[in-house]
């Protein structure tokens, strides 16, 4: 580019006089960064397209697992993700105006919409806490069999799903506490779910409208909903409690499910927050004046490239594991 | 620098007076197709999710092919692949494509293989 070495070379090919493909080096060197990130993501979303073909006939499926707006209570499938993807969208937007701008040298215009676009990008992390938070809490509370498979619970008068809450009964019963002086000291207590495994047992003997649903999925493409009688067989291979998501279970079935969200998901929100660090630091040179007294804007619009990558990112990632 | 931009979209169907009108009718589509993706993920009509092309619902071939729409206008106008030169282009887009759709089948294909090995072979994995 422009700002590199002039000496007597710089016409020459070999001298870096020319840039191949009119593209100057800053900017190809972003595109090998973006071709290189693409086939990373592209490996974790094939792996996740292996783990769920593999497990075809039980994996969750996503709209009864993201069925949260904040603020709001019920029941609202992909609401929030749909207004996070736009929210991505828009601040690709506002990127490519602060690019378009910069190009016509107009300092004050590439400042405010950069301004927007680190918004746009601090409000969709932000949105993606969120998310992981309500996916990490858990909402119903499943039961985990010994072949490691979740049971969770249906109300059979309306056919909507109970929370373990609902039907468990409180037993005079105590939890011990795994402690290290009475313990193993290496390892921890574990997380404690709100209901016993016996409670849960208990209360469901107790009310009769309660019924379990399987991870498998029937021909209707819905989760199988097993009979009372099924349904007190199934419970005798009960082993635990799961209430919420992290790395080793889930009560939203498939274990893996929980792990690919956090890995694939995760690995997106630090490509956005690393996103929103560099575009703070390009707001403030440009603030500062850099890129008027360089003559031109081409940083703006190479930070402008991983932006819409991570945008790109998104639009897979929404489709593969909200939609598909 | 070249500041030239190309500023038809849909193959020359429509054409804008200048690139920030561009950048904003891209967004108007992206929206659409965002918003057809989400409603028909929310509905679900019933003669997408019974009928299947190829192993795959009709209805998850719509959100794959509505999602390569989108990110061919992301790619072509947001990063302004449209302006560079066709060489350059066709690197940084067929490279990436060959090694995923390689990478797609070879898994998708082990990953079928390994479902049936669960569902059919005399081996209980849910005990």
């Amino acid at each position: 580019m422009d700002t590199t070495v002039t000496t007597g070379t710089e016409e020459s090919v070999w001298g870096g006089g020319n840039r191949p493909l009119n593209a100057s080096y800053g900017k190809m060197m972003m595109w090998f960064f973006i071709v290189s990130d693409a086939l990373t993501f592209s490996g974790f979303l094939v792996s996740y397209g292996f783990s769920r073909f593999k497990f075809i006939e039980t994996w969750p499926i996503a709209d009864e697992v993201f069925t949260h707006v904040p603020f709001f209570h019920g029941n609202y499938p992909m609401y929030y993700v749909a207004f996070m993807t736009f929210i991505l969208i828009m601040s690709s937007v506002t990127m490519v105006l602060a690019v378009d701008a910069g190009h016509k040298m107009k300092k004050n215009t590439v400042i405010w919409y950069m301004f927007a676009t680190i918004i746009g990008g601090a409000i969709f992390v932000g949105s993606q806490a969120w998310e992981w938070a309500t996916f990490i809490k858990g909402d119903y509370g499943a039961i985990e069999t010994k072949g490691g498979r979740i049971l969770q619970f249906v109300n059979a008068e309306t056919g909507e799903r109970a929370a373990l809450r609902d039907f468990s009964t409180a037993l005079p019963e105590d939890r011990i506490k795994h402690e290290s002086n009475a313990g193993i000291w290496y390892q921890k207590d574990g997380y404690k779910t709100s209901f016993s495994l016996n409670e849960v047992i208990e209360g469901f003997k107790a009310s009769p409208n309660i019924l379990i649903r399987t991870e498998t999925i029937n021909e209707e493409g819905e989760k199988t909903l097993l009979n009372r009688q099924e349904s007190l067989a199934k419970l005798k291979d009960a082993s635990l409690v799961v209430e919420g998501a992290n790395l080793i279970r889930n009560e939203y079935g498939s274990r893996l499910f929980a792990d690919f969200f956090f890995f694939i998901t995760g690995f997106h929100g630090f490509h956005v927050f690393s996103g929103v660090l560099i575009n703070i630091i390009i707001f403030f040179n440009i603030i500062l004046g850099t890129y008027e007294r360089r003559g031109h804007y081409e940083m703006v619009e190479k930070v402008g490239l991983y932006w819409h990558f991570v945008d790109l990112v998104w639009v897979f990632v929404f489709t593969f594991f909200y939609l598909v | 620098m070249a500041h030239e931009h190309k500023l038809e979209i849909f193959r020359g169907l429509v054409k804008f007076k200048s690139n920030i009108q561009k950048i904003w009718g891209v967004l108007v589509f992206l929206t659409i197709v965002t918003a057809v993706e989400v409603g028909l993920g929310i509905t679900k009509p019933e003669f997408l999710t019974k009928n299947y092309f190829i192993g795959m619902k009709l209805l998850n071939w719509i959100f794959i092919i509505l999602t390569l729409v989108k990110a061919y206008y992301i790619a072509w106008d947001f990063m302004h692949l449209r302006d560079e030169k066709s060489a350059l282009r066709r690197a940084i887009v067929w490279t990436p494509i060959f090694l995923i759709c390689y990478l797609i089948f070879i898994l998708l294909f082990e990953a079928d293989y390994i479902y049936n090995v669960f569902k059919d072979g005399f081996l209980a994995w849910d005990f």
